[in-house]
């Protein structure tokens, strides 16, 4: 199981900023490793974002995404106390889910 | 007894029950490996071809797609930060592609109604390259791209 996600909702206004931290390798399947073997690529594909049972956010990565990937977004709505949850899944299909409370701005 | 009348029951109420998952979409086949991962998209090398496997056309040169944190010279191609934020109304989705990358597509975000077109990750660079962020917006394709000159390979080398 991979190390959990460092998440930050902020309310901002009427909106609520969203930033990701995760913890991934994110390896390409381009690399050699020291007896020239190819380190077998091993990256997140998909990350989903929700609030309220709602899709916030939806991606699809590559592995040129860089290792521990970060994202920050927007979305309208949202309100203290709320959550928002992140879910990722590699290509070995690992899956990790975290959720972070909707803050005011510190 | 009759013990295959019970087999019989039991196997035929196991068969219904997991159609009525499967029609629930409660269990979508290939779901832990990424069921909606688009890897054609993700094993193109040009312009043309990871359009083509996004389900889209060759999109238009558009000034209302901006770059915002994208550095014009990267120290380190392991970790470039791009952020691109889309002024075009109804945009659904957006997607950045690195032009000499292995790969050319690097990430496809979709954006729901209510998401601000606006966001920012960052991104592995193999050398300098063209990285353009490519919108769809209202069924149409949108393009901008930017230079970002690499001092050291994020490949690793």
């Amino acid at each position: 199981m991979a190390d959990p996600m460092r998440i930050r909702a902020v309310l901002q206004g009427d909106s609520t900023e969203v930033r990701v931290l995760m913890s991934h390798e994110m390896e390409t399947g381009q690399r050699k490793d020291a007896q020239g073997k190819v380190i077998p690529a091993w990256f997140i594909q998909n990350v989903t974002a929700t609030w309220n049972g709602k899709t916030v956010l939806a991606a699809e990565w590559g592995p040129a995404v860089a290792k521990n990937p970060f994202v920050s977004f927007k979305f309208k709505g949202g309100a203290v106390g709320e959550k928002v949850t992140i879910t990722w899944t590699d290509n070995r299909g690992d899956k990790r889910t975290d959720a972070a409370t909707i803050a005011l701005p510190a | 007894m009759n013990t295959k009348r019970r087999d019989v029951l039991r196997t035929g109420s196991s068969i219904t029950l997991m159609t009525l998952v499967a029609a629930a979409g409660w269990l979508r086949p290939g779901e832990a490996l990424a069921a909606d991962w688009n890897k054609a998209a993700f094993e193109t090398n040009s312009m043309d071809a990871t359009m083509k496997a996004l389900g889209g056309s060759a999109p238009a040169q558009s000034k209302d797609i901006t770059f915002f944190q994208t550095p014009d010279i990267a120290e380190n191609g392991a970790l470039v930060p791009v952020g691109v934020t889309s002024a075009i109304p109804k945009t659904e989705s957006i997607a950045i592609l690195v032009e000499k990358n292995p790969n050319m597509l690097a990430a496809v975000f979709d954006i729901p109604p209510g998401t601000d077109p606006s966001l920012s990750t960052r991104i592995k660079l193999g050398q300098s390259s063209n990285v353009f962020a490519v919108v769809k917006a209202d069924g149409k394709y949108y393009v901008a791209g930017k230079e970002i000159k690499v001092t050291l390979g994020g490949c690793g080398g």
